[in-house]
């Protein structure tokens, strides 16, 4: 399934970003091979939805460099990189609240269909579309919600959504920032059988607090601090990894035992 | 040469009073997140007041006096009223109720003092002409205007940037959850900043009386060049306000002495007398343009929220 | 399928109604004067229903509208002042100059955001009046009569009420139409949807100042029709009409009758304009209750009225 042989689909090189003097991404390197899914971890304020934004062109990096698919896609706005194939999901659900479930995924799936400078023909009668919004929803679980709007939703629902619009966009590559974030525990162990079905098709980075679920999932995982890269390697290197172990799975134990 | 000295002065002037209306509305929008059409009815209101109260005490300094203490007064009570409704609504929200009241203000000074406007003559110790440089005369009271508009720029600065009430005032500009956090009096920290903002538009508006017609809309021109000085400057940000006041001031004043002989020389004088008006009009507009395609958050943009 | 009979399409349904008949109403009684009035309603509610594509759709709160009721107007006064007097040649210039326009001011102001964009549309529409002020040939400050309205080679007579009317209230329902058309269209499920999450519109795939540039130039377009019409009515164009109150007065009338509801400028435009006639027949003094009822509709009225029939219509 992983194909490590060719080139990286995304690559990354010597990104650096920083707000006032903090550097949120310092001089960070990674490679995404075709294929697999791939595990960004780390504690709070370790900079990883810093690194997602500036993959989908949110932010822009003070310096380094992203190439997806061979391209150097560094400085183009977000809109070019869905373009291109790269779909994220946000952390904080970010879906249009005025709109159905269904509307959501079709216009997701209209920004790949043609151009959008039609005036006079109803959008919400393209067949078309609505199929394709259709078989989205099917597959995060929402057939039967689609005529429901966003603000009805409940928040798993939300999160499942945000993921059919990604998904609807036909991506290469998925960057998914917390998509367990704020589920119960059945709602999170539909998220997990979701992405497992998801990962046979489409390159996925998962950023995700749930250790559980990332080494149920991960190919490879890289443990960000404080911006930097300290381990990347397969599941079973960096759970005996030392600094790892020290500086973030400690305080993860920590974390856990409070709450 | 002595020409071009003088309409800097002007302009210098001019901007300033600019500023006084413009420090006002950035301050107020920066700390309350409230957009105020009304604010040139304030300056209006200012220069209605000192007409009147001059008019009545017979002394210039009195009902200038008294006119400052009533603009205030009416911000302060326009706040409590209406306006201390309209914070954390939708920015259309504040437009629209903020237009009502224009509306409501401009009929008002109608119904009071008349569709007439007003004069208000200066003292006589006010209208000679001062000499600034040799040779070079300039009207005292267009000199003081100067001279108070720069010593309240400065007493602003200092309240803004070394007081108590000031360091507030940033904070609020900055984070307005740790002002509260801080246990003050927010509705009183947003009245007193209503209310000085208002204090200033009043100023603005009651100095400039004495050389322009005091009348119905007076506010609204002037209000509009404050909002372009906003853009300019960046919202919320006293300095980028004093410094495009300045700069708006003088391209309008300049632009409106100078160019139409510029234009003479390049285009008939037919010509340039019909497009000069127009042209100077415009410039600000078209330098408000360039700064939005070169730095759309404007020029000394406030610290990030 | 829900049901299309409530309040709400009940009202609109009268309201449209009541609008075509008028001129049987007028006839009938005699009373011109409704003719007349209703004329301007019917002229600013088109100009009304432009900006609430929009403020409503588009999210683009433009204090600027006014500018383009003086274009079209002026277009149509400076040709006619230039002899052609054809209404194929007057509108469709009055229509290009008002897109050209907003092209410009819209690329500009579309730059920024939120209360800057309310500002520099501001700004811009005041510079296009300083300009219509400066415009010497054609009566500056004082404006410029037009001696005869737009011809249409004798296909319409717009000296004529009844015909102006109706081809006003035409243009009125032509234009509601063709909003309704774009908002449901795919170009329209875009700018609807760049104003409800603009970084999610980003993310799947859409330049969105491309989409709101374009439903800007419509608007604008839109409008200019409107000051075409509105020129021809009082033959008389001048800077005054295009002063920011005007504007202003657009955005109110939008927000009476509800944002983002299509038939709502109409009824937000009939109610402003016609309390606006009966309370300056009490007082010359009408904006003095005007302005304080303005506030407390903004303080307490949300929504506008289309937004009060809704809820009649919920039950």
């Amino acid at each position: 399934m992983v194909d490590s042989s060719g080139d990286p689909l995304l690559r990354v090189e010597n990104l650096v970003r920083s707000f006032g003097g903090i550097k949120a991404t310092d001089n960070l390197s990674l490679d995404i091979l075709p294929g697999e899914l791939h595990a960004i971890i780390g504690p709070n304020g370790a900079g990883k939805t810093t690194l997602i934004s500036q993959l989908t062109g949110q932010l822009m990096p003070n310096s380094g460099a992203v190439h997806f698919a061979g391209r150097d896609v560094t400085r183009l706005p977000s809109y070019q990189r869905s373009r291109l194939g790269l779909a994220r999901s946000f952390q904080i659900t970010s879906l249009l609240p005025d709109f159905t479930a269904a509307d959501n995924v079709a216009l997701a799936a209209q920004a790949h269909d043609g151009h959008s400078f039609r005036f006079w023909g109803a959008a919400r009668k393209e067949k078309h579309l609505r199929d394709a919004a259709q078989a989205a929803l099917a597959r995060v679980g929402l057939a039967q919600r689609g005529d429901v709007p966003v603000s009805e939703l409940s928040h798993g629902e939300q999160r499942e959504l945000e993921l059919a619009v990604a998904l609807a966009t036909k991506p290469q590559l998925l960057l998914l920032d917390e998509p367990m974030a704020g589920l119960g525990v059945t709602e999170s162990a539909r998220m997990v059988a979701l992405l497992k079905e998801l990962r046979k098709e489409v390159t996925i980075v998962l950023v995700e607090h749930d250790m559980e679920a990332v080494f149920a999932l991960a190919d490879r995982i890289t443990v960000l601090v404080y911006g930097r890269v300290i381990a990347s390697g397969d599941p079973d290197a960096i759970r005996n990894n030392e600094e790892v172990k020290r500086a973030y799975l400690g305080e993860q134990h920590a974390v856990t035992s409070h709450g | 040469m002595l020409v071009l000295v003088e309409q800097s002065l002007n302009g210098l002037q001019f901007g300033l009073l600019l500023f006084l209306l413009a420090a006002g509305l950035t301050l107020v929008f920066g700390i309350m997140d409230f957009v105020n059409l009304a604010h040139g009815s304030l300056y209006m209101m200012g220069a209605y007041f000192a007409a009147t109260f001059v008019a009545w005490t017979n002394s210039f300094i009195l009902g200038i006096l008294l006119a400052l203490g009533a603009t205030l007064l009416l911000g302060i009570a326009l706040e409590f009223i209406a306006l201390r409704h309209l914070y954390g609504r939708d920015h259309l929200d504040q437009v629209l109720a903020t237009f009502g009241l224009i509306l409501f203000f401009n009929d008002a000074v109608r119904l009071i003092w008349g569709p007439a406007g007003l004069s208000l003559p200066l003292p006589a110790w006010l209208t000679v002409p001062v000499q600034i440089v040799p040779g070079v005369f300039y009207p005292a009271y267009r000199l003081s205007i100067i001279v108070v508009a720069l010593a309240v720029a400065a007493l602003l600065y200092i309240v803004v940037m070394r007081t108590r009430i000031g360091m507030l005032i940033r904070a609020g500009a900055s984070n307005r959850e740790m002002i509260g956090a801080l246990g003050i009096n927010i509705k009183l920290l947003f009245t007193l900043v209503f209310g000085l903002g208002a204090a200033l538009a009043g100023l603005a508006g009651l100095m400039q009386a004495p050389i322009l017609t005091v009348q119905i809309g007076m506010g609204e021109n002037i209000l509009i060049l404050a909002f372009v000085i906003i853009v300019i400057g960046g919202i919320g940000s006293i300095r980028g306000a004093f410094m495009a006041a300045i700069f708006v001031g003088m391209i309008d004043t300049l632009g409106r002495a100078f160019l139409p002989d510029l234009l003479r020389m390049v285009l008939s004088s037919a010509a340039a007398s019909t497009a000069a008006p127009a042209l100077s009009s415009m410039l600000i507009y078209l330098l408000m343009a360039i700064v939005l395609v070169v730095r759309p958050e404007g020029l000394f943009p406030a610290a990030k929220r | 399928m829900k049901s299309h009979i409530n309040v709400r399409n009940v009202v609109v349904a009268l309201v449209a109604l009541g609008l075509l008949l008028l001129p049987l109403y007028s006839a009938v009684t005699g009373n011109i004067f409704i003719l007349t009035l209703f004329t301007r309603i019917v002229i600013f509610a088109l100009a009304a229903a432009s900006l609430n594509l929009i403020m409503g759709y588009g999210g683009m709160m433009s204090f600027g509208h006014a500018a383009y009721l003086g274009i079209g107007g002026y277009a149509v006064g400076i040709l006619a002042y230039e002899g052609i007097g054809s209404g194929f040649i007057q509108w469709p210039v009055a229509l290009a100059a008002s897109a050209l326009y907003a092209l410009v001011i819209g690329a500009l102001s579309l730059r920024t955001r939120g209360v800057y964009f309310i500002m520099i549309t501001l700004a811009f529409a005041q510079m296009a009046y300083y300009i219509a002020s400066g415009l010497s040939r054609y009566g500056g400050d004082d404006g410029l009569t037009i001696y005869k309205r737009s011809t249409f080679g004798g296909l319409i007579d717009l000296s004529n009420r009844v015909q102006f009317y109706y081809l006003c209230l035409f243009c009125l329902f032509g234009g509601v139409y063709l909003i309704w058309r774009i908002i449901n269209s795919r170009f329209g499920m875009v700018v609807r949807g760049v104003r409800s999450n603009e970084q999610r519109m980003q993310a799947i795939g859409f330049h969105a100042n491309r989409y709101r540039l374009v439903c800007f130039v419509i608007s604008g377009t839109i409008c200019g029709l409107a000051g075409a019409l509105l020129a021809n009515n009082t033959d008389f164009i001048s800077p005054a009409g295009m002063y920011w109150t005007r504007s202003g007065e657009l955005m109110v009338m939008v927000v009476f009758g509800g944002m983002g509801s299509l038939f709502g400028p109409v009824l937000g435009t009939i109610v402003f304009l016609l309390l606006e006639e009966v309370l300056s027949q009490f007082t010359e003094y009408w904006a003095l209750i005007m302005g304080p009822l303005l506030l407390l509709i903004v303080l307490f009225a949300r929504g506008g009225i289309m937004g009060v029939l809704g809820r009649f219509s919920r039950g």
